[in-house]
């Protein structure tokens, strides 16, 4: 590799790390903003104007706290766990096209860490890597409800990557890639893929609602029967780090929907928008990726949305709606997206 | 059973159709829902800054008042400690030294004061009783504490100060006053005796 | 570069390998195993291979070995539980495991003159791979499939007949 690319995907790897946490501190603001707008009150406002220090302050507590690590637990894999979920949560966004090429002294440089031609593959695998961290925290921690969370966690995941899974083959079919930014360059010339894939796009966003552990899926850490889920025992910046993989979780997960299903950093009438103000490729470029961003935000936004609309499942019921409900419906997903494709001559 | 009030519905429990079942549209439903309250009015006040309308005859943190002159207006008659229903209120009565008219109205006074606010219930009869219109209830809110023994409030916080009057003329209304000149409604008085 | 990292890998995958049969908790033994697929996901990758590696990893260790976790978590094993062995016991699995690695080393003596991926370096990747599993290799593909499905249906029965039997 030439060494300015080289420079540039450094720069992109910090300012992504950068970007991820200062998203991931904001989203609980958001969070507790959202949910206190949605019930009629007001939500933090003390800390700066309109509480945006709040995440600061947050920070601060979570380091100041006193560090508890049980006695009985396995101390090893007790640190290990929030590390792990950390990781995961961060390893998926290296591969999304967070907009078109920028043109620096020359050089033409893509927006994107890095391009794998298995890029779906790799971001399904990092998602079901992602319970270890809640599993090694929860069995570590040697605590009942911790044990129950981390139980819950893994059953849950497992079961919604099946239908997740095959909602992304419907996604492969349709585009013939599995590559991010061909996936997202094709939809910047044709329509978005949720034309294409509208049962794909619900089924692949229940999934994602699952995979993230978040209401009305979030059994893992049910406050109300399983006192904290996977991070009862964990304190100070332990369980920062699992609250904050969350978040990021969150991010990258929208990230990754815009880009498989609405169109990435493209958005409709791109190129008359361009060519009638007359935007340089730069310009341009950046123009996408705050699109893309916005459409991020929204999704974030729609999560917390759902959040503090609907009221969680039983356990029971979640296994019954993904293995009898999502998987069959998949299925003739796939089945539906093969006979079109078929029909309209696309494959032969 | 027969219902006594035929009030009781009959809850029918049918099958749901398809769109039921599927429970989207009662999803989209909800989040209309909540997306509304996104744009009302918040209910929330701003304590410090944003004080809650008090009304004219709130009852809250008592004050022991003193007369133009300054002095202590309480003689130490116990009749609001006897008309206390949660016995909260304690005195001890104390006789006047000479030089002391400056500071107490009557030959009599309190030397000790206490209410305890743990046990008062606000309802304001201490004032009533009190014939020297020497106790109030006021629209201050008693502060909380990490004791007890700091609910006990004695003559250091009951008594006003004589620089820092507590206005209570919200309280000595005209009908309150006419009502004060009816001895019979009295608490030591048995009506009609 | 390869070449350090192909050793780098092998040292990981038989450390960790070792690792599994030695440690005494059944859990550190499976997360043992995880890194030991790892590795060995790496070696795939090294062979050009992405959609077994990246599958490799999916399946085994994302899907098979969270439930491998999931009963030992279950179980709560620990050394009480375990069950004392007697020596022959030991030596006989000594032995038994000696003579599988004889038959692995003959098996792959002559491999070496074999080459199969200099032959096509492309062959790991998805496309090829997918043409060649639904072409050439279609019947095979398909009835280790059935194989599969036939377990499942064997899960389902051994499930549903305690059903019955409550009832």
């Amino acid at each position: 590799m030439e060494t300015p690319v080289l420079i540039f995907k450094c720069v992109l790897v910090v300012a992504l790390f950068i970007v991820s946490l200062l998203v991931a501190m904001y989203s609980t603001y958001a969070e507790r903003k959202v949910a206190a707008f949605l019930q009629d009150r007001l939500g933090p406002n003390r800390a700066g104007v309109f509480g945006l220090l709040q995440p600061l302050a947050d920070g601060v507590k979570m380091f100041m706290k006193e560090e508890i690590i049980p006695n009985v637990s396995n101390k090893t894999l007790f640190i290990l766990g929030p590390c792990l979920a950390m990781i995961t949560a961060l390893m998926a966004g290296v591969l999304i096209p967070w907009g078109g090429n920028l043109e620096i002294a020359g050089h033409v440089f893509a927006l994107q860490i890095t391009d794998l031609n298995i890029g779906i593959l790799y971001i399904f695998g990092v998602t079901s890597l992602g319970v270890y961290g809640i599993m090694i925290g929860g069995w570590a921690s040697n605590n009942k409800y911790s044990l129950f969370g981390a139980i819950r966690a893994s059953a849950q995941m497992v079961s919604y990557e099946i239908a997740m899974g095959l909602a992304i083959i419907a996604l492969i079919m349709t585009t013939g890639t599995m590559s991010l930014s061909e996936i997202a360059h094709q939809q910047g010339s044709g329509y978005a893929n949720i034309v294409y894939q509208p049962l794909g796009f619900l089924i692949f966003l229940i999934c994602v609602f699952a995979e993230l552990n978040r209401a009305p899926f979030d059994m893992p850490e049910s406050e109300s029967e399983l006192v904290g889920g996977y991070h009862t025992e964990y304190s100070s910046m332990k369980l920062g780090f699992y609250l904050f993989a969350e978040y990021i979780n969150m991010f990258i997960s929208s990230a990754v929907l815009v880009t498989f299903y609405l169109g990435g950093y493209n958005f409709p009438f791109q190129a008359e928008l361009n060519s009638m103000l007359g935007l340089s490729t730069n310009a341009a470029t950046l123009l996408g990726t705050g699109v893309f961003f916005l459409k991020i935000f929204f999704f974030i936004f729609f999560f917390m949305w759902v959040r503090w609309t609907l009221p969680r499942f039983r356990y029971d019921q979640l296994m019954k709606l993904g293995w009898q409900s999502l998987i069959p419906i998949s299925i003739l997903n796939v089945l539906i997206t093969g006979l079109v494709m078929w029909f309209t001559g696309k494959i032969n | 059973m027969q219902s006594l009030t035929n009030r009781s519905k009959v809850v029918e429990r049918k099958e749901m159709t398809l769109a039921e079942r599927l429970y989207l549209p009662a999803i989209v439903n909800g989040m209309v829902i909540t997306i509304k309250h996104l744009f009302k009015k918040k209910t929330t006040i701003s304590y410090p800054e944003v004080q809650r309308e008090f009304s004219d005859i709130y009852r809250g943190h008592h004050v022991l008042k003193r007369d133009d002159d300054g002095a202590e207006r309480c003689t130490a008659c116990g009749l609001c400690a006897v008309s206390c229903p949660a016995e909260a209120i304690t005195m001890v009565a104390a006789e006047r030294k000479p030089g002391e008219e400056k500071l107490y109205r009557e030959e009599k006074y309190a030397s000790t004061y206490e209410i305890n606010m743990l046990r008062c219930i606000f309802c304001g009869l201490c004032e009533e009783a009190c014939p020297k219109e020497a106790i109030f209830l006021t629209d201050r809110i008693v502060p909380s504490n990490f004791e007890r023994g700091g609910f006990v409030f004695g003559k250091d916080k009951l008594v006003e100060k004589v620089d820092l009057r507590i206005d209570v003329s919200k309280r000595q209304t005209k009908s309150v006053l006419e009502f004060k000149t009816h001895k019979q409604y009295s608490h030591n008085k048995l009506i009609n005796k | 570069m390869t070449q350090y990292a192909f050793y780098f890998l092998a040292f990981v995958s038989i450390l960790c390998a070792l690792m599994v049969v030695f440690s005494k908790n059944p859990i550190h033994s499976v997360l043992y195993l995880v890194l030991t697929f790892f590795s060995i996901a790496g070696q795939y990758l090294l062979l050009n291979a992405q959609f077994l590696a990246v599958v490799h990893i999916v399946v085994y260790s994302g899907a098979i070995m969270v439930l491998f976790l999931f009963v030992l978590m279950l179980l709560n094993l620990n050394t009480e539980a375990e069950p004392q062995k007697s020596t022959w016991l030991k030596f006989a699995a000594v032995i038994s495991g000696g003579l599988l690695l004889i038959t692995f080393v003959a098996s792959l003596k002559g491999s070496e003159n074999m080459a199969l991926v200099q032959k096509n370096p492309e062959i790991g990747l998805t496309a090829n791979l997918g043409k060649i599993l639904f072409n050439e290799f279609a019947l095979p593909f398909e009835i280790s499939s059935i194989l599969l499905l036939s377990a499942m249906v064997g899960a389902v029965m051994l499930s549903q007949k305690e059903k019955e039997a409550k009832q």
